[in-house]
């Protein structure tokens, strides 16, 4: 029988493909999680393009609300399932207990999961475009914001899933601990998507963006980890 | 609770910087019943402890509680002499713990399962060689499924996947909370030998079980002591 021999100078990377890899293959094998979202986004603005009516400008007036509230909304839902399957089948007990660093095991979780359920919701930016009267030029715009935005709101959103992870369902919890924390993406995000429209300078706000972004990255594994932590004392 | 074990010193203010496990006066609460109260032992290289009691005793509990999971209770537990409180990585790199979940994901085959675990746990700069890991799950009798989704396997097929993990582990302390539900006969026949192995080249294990065990490094010396502590019914 062979025995492995622990190299102390292993790669600090080895955990974090490992879980993105394992993630990403879990996801893919089933169909829901990554395209339940992004159908929930196009269904919910076309919802607004009935309730507002057919008027062009009055549409693309509050497409960069309706667009940046309907983002966050679907990614929000999509995060309660984030880390309540591995705490259901024990693999988040295997992954608090690992040697490797959980700062890098949660980041690699949040970007699997913003893999399916962010990203298509940020290339479905044209059809966005189309559904609320926004000029195409400004679609190039509205994707980078949204690809910032999307990844504001899952790591954020993260906090939440993992606070709530041990409960039966967190959903409605979900949303109101963490939509407080939303206000500032939600305000310079839209700001943005409105200045591609109105084609104002867009770099005020995209630096706004972009350092809400690498916040939200740096700070929320932190709370993140807490909250996973606590959810082993129940 | 009482605790059936062998060559276990229960001397619990002995020289602190000693190796091994090391529990000292630990107590639990959970909700506002009193399950472990004032629990000290010490295990050594090679030595075994089967934790054994009544249902609703505290024995997963203070299992989370070694393994460093469970972070509410009073007492230390230490390892090498360090409180892992203090210190929980030089516990997290030689410890090994499978719970009452086994920890494997349903929709992946039982390879893909190993591997993940293997770079969450035993991470090096090569990666375990796939040949390694069919051999791990020969070891436990899944070789032949070893590209079947898990969720076409049995809970005692499952269960057996994140018993392979002892095969490829060199974890110098077992933490392992029922590691016989769900198993056949022969089975628990293989997983004693493994355990038995692991004492023979030095390593702990604490177990619980219900189950009378039949491993020598276990009951060479049984000594049953009946403690006074343990739980409030």
């Amino acid at each position: 029988m062979s025995t492995i021999h622990r190299d102390e100078h292993a790669p600090i990377f080895a955990a974090f493909n490992a879980l993105l890899l394992r993630d990403l293959r879990v996801y893919f094998r089933y169909r829901g999680t990554w395209l339940n979202p992004l159908v929930f986004v196009l269904m919910v603005i076309t919802l607004f393009t009935l309730g507002i009516g057919p008027d062009p400008s009055a549409l693309s007036n509050h497409a960069a609300g309706i667009i940046w509230v309907v983002a966050l909304l679907g990614i929000m839902l999509s995060l309660d399932a984030l880390f309540r399957a591995d705490y259901d089948d024990g693999s988040l007990e295997q992954l608090l207990l690992s040697p490797q660093p959980l700062y890098l095991s949660v980041l690699a979780k949040i970007l699997a999961h913003w893999f399916i359920t962010g990203l298509p919701i940020v290339l479905a930016s044209p059809l966005y475009s189309l559904m609320l009267g926004i000029p195409f030029s400004a679609v190039p715009a509205l994707a980078v914001g949204l690809l910032f935005g999307s990844g504001i709101l899952s790591f954020i959103g993260a906090i939440g899933a993992a606070l709530t992870v041990s409960l039966r369902s967190g959903g409605l919890l979900i949303a109101l601990l963490t939509l407080p924390l939303y206000v500032p993406a939600i305000i310079f995000g839209s700001q943005f998507v409105e200045s591609a429209i109105e084609g104002w300078p867009l770099m005020p706000t995209f630096s706004m963006l972009l350092g809400l972004l690498i916040g939200a990255m740096v700070l929320s594994p932190l709370a993140i980890i807490g909250g996973l932590r606590l959810s082993q004392d129940v | 609770m009482s605790i059936e074990s062998s060559n276990i010193n229960v001397q619990p203010h002995d020289d602190p910087t000693r190796s091994g496990l090391t529990l000292d006066s630990i107590c639990c609460e959970r909700g506002d019943r009193l399950l472990i109260q004032d629990l000290s032992l010490h295990i050594a290289d090679g030595q075994g402890v089967r934790i054994e009691g009544p249902n609703g005793s505290g024995k997963t509990t203070l299992l989370r509680v070694i393994a460093g999971l469970s972070q509410q209770y009073d007492g230390q537990v230490r390892w090498n002499g360090e409180d892992i409180r203090q210190n929980a990585s030089s516990l997290a790199t030689e410890c090994l713990y499978i719970g009452h979940l086994a920890g494997v994901k349903a929709l992946l085959t039982p390879l893909e399962n190993l591997s993940w675990w293997l770079s969450l746990h035993i991470p090096s700069a090569k990666p375990i060689s796939q040949e390694v890991q069919l051999q791990a799950l020969q070891s436990v009798g899944l070789d032949r499924f070893a590209d079947t989704p898990c969720h076409q396997l049995s809970a005692g097929q499952q269960r057996r996947i994140a018993l392979a993990r002892l095969y490829l582990s060199e974890h110098r302390l077992w933490v392992l909370d029922e590691p016989f539900t769900a198993i056949d006969a022969a089975g628990v026949v293989l997983l004693e030998q493994r355990i038995a192995e692991h004492l023979a080249q030095g390593g702990m294990a604490i177990v619980t079980t219900h189950q009378a065990m039949n491993i020598a490094g276990f009951t060479s010396h049984s000594l049953s002591v009946m403690s006074a502590n343990g739980a409030i019914s």
